[in-house]
């Protein structure tokens, strides 16, 4: 048996939060209350942090007790890549924070072997009175590094960040986008035995996340141990092997990264076929236009988050319009559950060419036909551009998610194909045979 | 591969609080850390100041120069035969390390909560900090002791042997403090409240702007209680022995001593309880 990077034994994390204070409002006497008022005080903050037999074996659920961590256990071996899934609040944050010994936990047990980085924020520990230098250093021990290893890896973090000259120059003079690079350089040459990655890495322009997946996917190829939490699907898809799948602080799922992603797509909500923004000042999109909902539906227009691969779907974008005359162009970009970018496709009539929108809501669906996507987990990308000011209204990632199935193995289906046919489209082709006997060939 | 994993630290975080002490081996690995926190306390404090390390002498400076005017000179207050301004620098130098050490090293889990909520490392070196860093200062502002006792013509005595003693005991004044304020401030904001009086209350109940022979005999056993009393009393003798009123005052020195082990023990355990909770009570 392979050893261990991580185990984690019935974790549980319980918070005593806030709740109203009902002891009685004794308006007639403030003065006894002021002088009582200490003594509850001191009881109150006394008892923040411990909790009952009865509490932590939850048999009584106080009002004012939050579980955000319910005996989760799983192990971690070298070498795995793992992603972390689950909506906001369903301990994603928590557990790593317990794991990287930021918070203790309080039931269970937690064995880690070696070093853990974890990284929450981009630039922990930077100062902008300190030079490029100086902060590379102050972020590398930090994160857990000794002097040493920072200066066996110093060049290759200036060059990584292309601070070059400027490396001597207090870190407040850097623009956001040079300290933030810097700040990644460091991180990137982190070498320790698991390291843990929180999605809020991913921040910054588009150029800079494309190279923190990269640094974290090479990370996973050179057998790094690596932890990865985001709700970047199509990100963890790619990234991560396996997938632990968390919901209301338990641990629901842990299996092949596919699976897990698929259950939290489809775990209901609006993460999942339908996504709707009810409050357009919410809602992706700038004065001109906002999106308002994108829906998977089925060949006759009803919402789906299944479609069986015989039968066509499409992809209904709705959208309000909110200032006239601008020559609005949605269009839609579907990406596979391996994080490859299939198709785009935009109205090639080229109708808001010709006709600017009114104010209004529209809504257009794209058609994909039938057989023509593979199975499993596809996500889409909605796009809008206003082409007559050259501009990005919105541009939203992930918005919804379907699954293609193929229920009645249809076409050439994987009934007696070996193991799923490859690539990413099925699309059922026309094959063509001649027929020539075998006289004929010996002849001839 | 197997055997290079045998060799990694296994780690082992329980739920349970146990009392443990400060633990040596995991802040070793981190001592780096500890010399650039230090680096940087020290590089943010002066940063863009024209006068730079220049003010280390200046603020003890001019503390000496009001309180020699008004008790020295205004309210006799009595310096058992020494010049007032050589009496009290000697005492005001290694106060203001000591109580400016103490206010950073007390605030600094409370200052820094958003760093704490953010990486893990021990959490002690956010309050050994301040102890280590301030010395440049300390050391700097030396340079007034020692331009008083040449302008008086002071020549240290014998006493000096104990100075690298009363050094560390005056390191141990924040540490231990620091290690109990700053766990307690987690839990309890009070502690923020409390810290100016609490820090006059230091100040006044030790011999630093009047001469401790102005105690009674019969309340003496109590005021050298205030670990403060014996590193003055002891910085006092030290540096100004040859007078006879300045003779080494034993009784403060071990009584302050045994105080400060104590405290920093005690302090260190209660730090290394309350450092679990630091996250989630803060």
């Amino acid at each position: 048996m392979t050893k261990r990077t991580l185990a984690v034994e019935n974790i549980s994390k319980l918070y005593r939060i806030g709740v109203p204070d009902v002891s009685k409002h004794n308006a007639s006497n403030p003065l006894l209350r002021a002088l009582t008022k200490p003594f509850a005080n001191f009881r109150k903050y006394r008892s923040l942090y411990s909790f009952t037999e009865a509490e932590l074996s939850g048999a009584e659920e106080g009002p004012d007790i939050l579980w955000a961590l319910r005996d989760v256990s799983f192990d971690i071996h070298p070498g795995d890549v793992v992603g972390v899934v689950g909506a906001n609040g369903a301990g994603k944050s928590t557990l790593l924070k317990v794991i990287s010994r930021i918070t203790p936990p309080t039931k269970g047990r937690l064995q880690v072997r070696g070093r853990v980085s974890c990284l929450l924020e981009v630039g922990t520990g930077f100062h902008g009175e300190l030079t490029g230098r100086e902060n590379i250093y102050m972020s590398g021990t930090i994160l857990g590094m000794r002097k040493h290893e920072v200066d066996a890896s110093f060049d290759d973090i200036v060059e990584f960040s292309g601070i070059g000259k400027f490396i001597d120059t207090p870190v407040k003079r850097y623009s956001s986008g040079m300290s933030v690079r810097l700040a990644f350089a460091v991180m990137a040459h982190l070498e320790p035995d698991l390291l843990i990655i929180d999605e809020v890495l991913a921040v910054g322009d588009a150029e800079f996340q494309r190279k923190c997946l990269n640094q974290m996917s090479e990370a996973g190829d050179r057998g790094r141990t690596v932890m990865f939490v985001s709700h970047n699907m199509s990100a963890v898809a790619r990234l991560c092997k396996r997938g632990l799948f968390m919901k209301g602080g338990k641990l629901v799922q842990d299996g092949p990264i596919a699976d897990v992603v698929y259950s939290y797509m489809t775990a209901g909500g609006s993460s999942s076929a339908e996504r709707v923004w009810p409050d357009m000042s919410e809602a992706p999109g700038d004065d001109s236009v906002r999106l308002h909902s994108v829906t998977v539906v089925s060949e006759v227009g009803t919402p789906t988050g299944t479609i069986d691969i015989g039968h066509a779907m499409g992809i209904r974008i709705t959208f309000d319009v909110l200032e006239p005359g601008h020559q609005l162009a949605p269009y839609i970009t579907m990406v596979s559950d391996g994080g490859i970018d299939l198709f785009s496709s935009a109205d090639s009539n080229r109708q808001f060419e010709s006709a600017p929108r009114e104010v209004g809501r529209y809504s257009c669906i794209c058609w994909v036909p039938s057989e023509f996507l593979a199975e499993g987990t596809h996500y889409v990308r909605v796009v809008m551009r206003a082409m007559n000011r050259q501009k990005l209204a919105f541009r939203e990632s992930d918005v919804v998610a379907f699954n293609v199935i193929d229920e009645n193995n249809s076409g050439f289906g994987t009934a007696w194909w070996e193991g799923k046919p490859k690539g990413v489209v099925r699309p059922n082709l026309d094959w063509t045979y001649e027929y020539t006997s075998p006289d004929m060939v010996i002849e001839g | 591969m197997v055997d290079q994993a045998d060799e990694l630290p296994l780690i082992i975080v329980e739920s349970k609080r146990s009392w443990g002490f400060v633990d040596f081996r995991e802040l070793n690995h981190y001592r780096d850390l500890l010399y650039f926190m230090v680096w940087r306390a020290i590089k943010v404090a002066y940063a863009q100041s024209i006068g730079g390390l220049a003010w280390a002498v200046v603020q003890p400076a001019m503390q000496i120069m009001v309180f020699t005017v008004i008790f020295g000179n205004l309210v006799d207050i009595g310096s058992d035969g020494v010049p007032y301004l050589l009496f009290s620098t000697v005492a005001i130098v290694p106060w203001s390390y000591m109580s400016g050490t103490m206010a950073a090293s007390s605030s600094s889990l409370i200052g820094n909560a958003q760093m704490l909520g953010k990486v893990y490392f021990p959490r002690i070196i956010y309050p050994l900090t301040p102890i280590v860093s301030s010395l440049v200062n300390f050391g700097i502002s030396l340079v007034l002791i020692v331009a008083v006792m040449i302008y008086y013509k002071v020549m240290p005595t014998m006493n000096m042997f104990l100075l690298p003693l009363l050094l560390v005991m005056m390191m141990m004044v924040p540490l231990a403090f620091g290690l109990w304020l700053s766990s307690l401030a987690i839990r309890y904001r009070d502690v923020a409240i409390v810290m100016g009086y609490f820090m006059r209350m230091l100040m006044y109940t030790a011999p630093i702007l009047y001469p401790s022979t102005s105690i009674s005999d019969e309340m003496r056993w109590w005021y050298v209680l205030n670990p403060i009393v014996g590193v003055i009393e002891g910085f006092r003798s030290a540096l100004l022995g040859a007078s006879p009123a300045m003779f080494i005052r034993w009784d403060s020195l071990l009584v302050s001593f045994a105080m400060l082990v104590f405290l920093v023990v005690t302090g260190a355990v209660y730090f290394r309880r309350m450092e679990r909770l630091v996250v989630d009570v803060i």
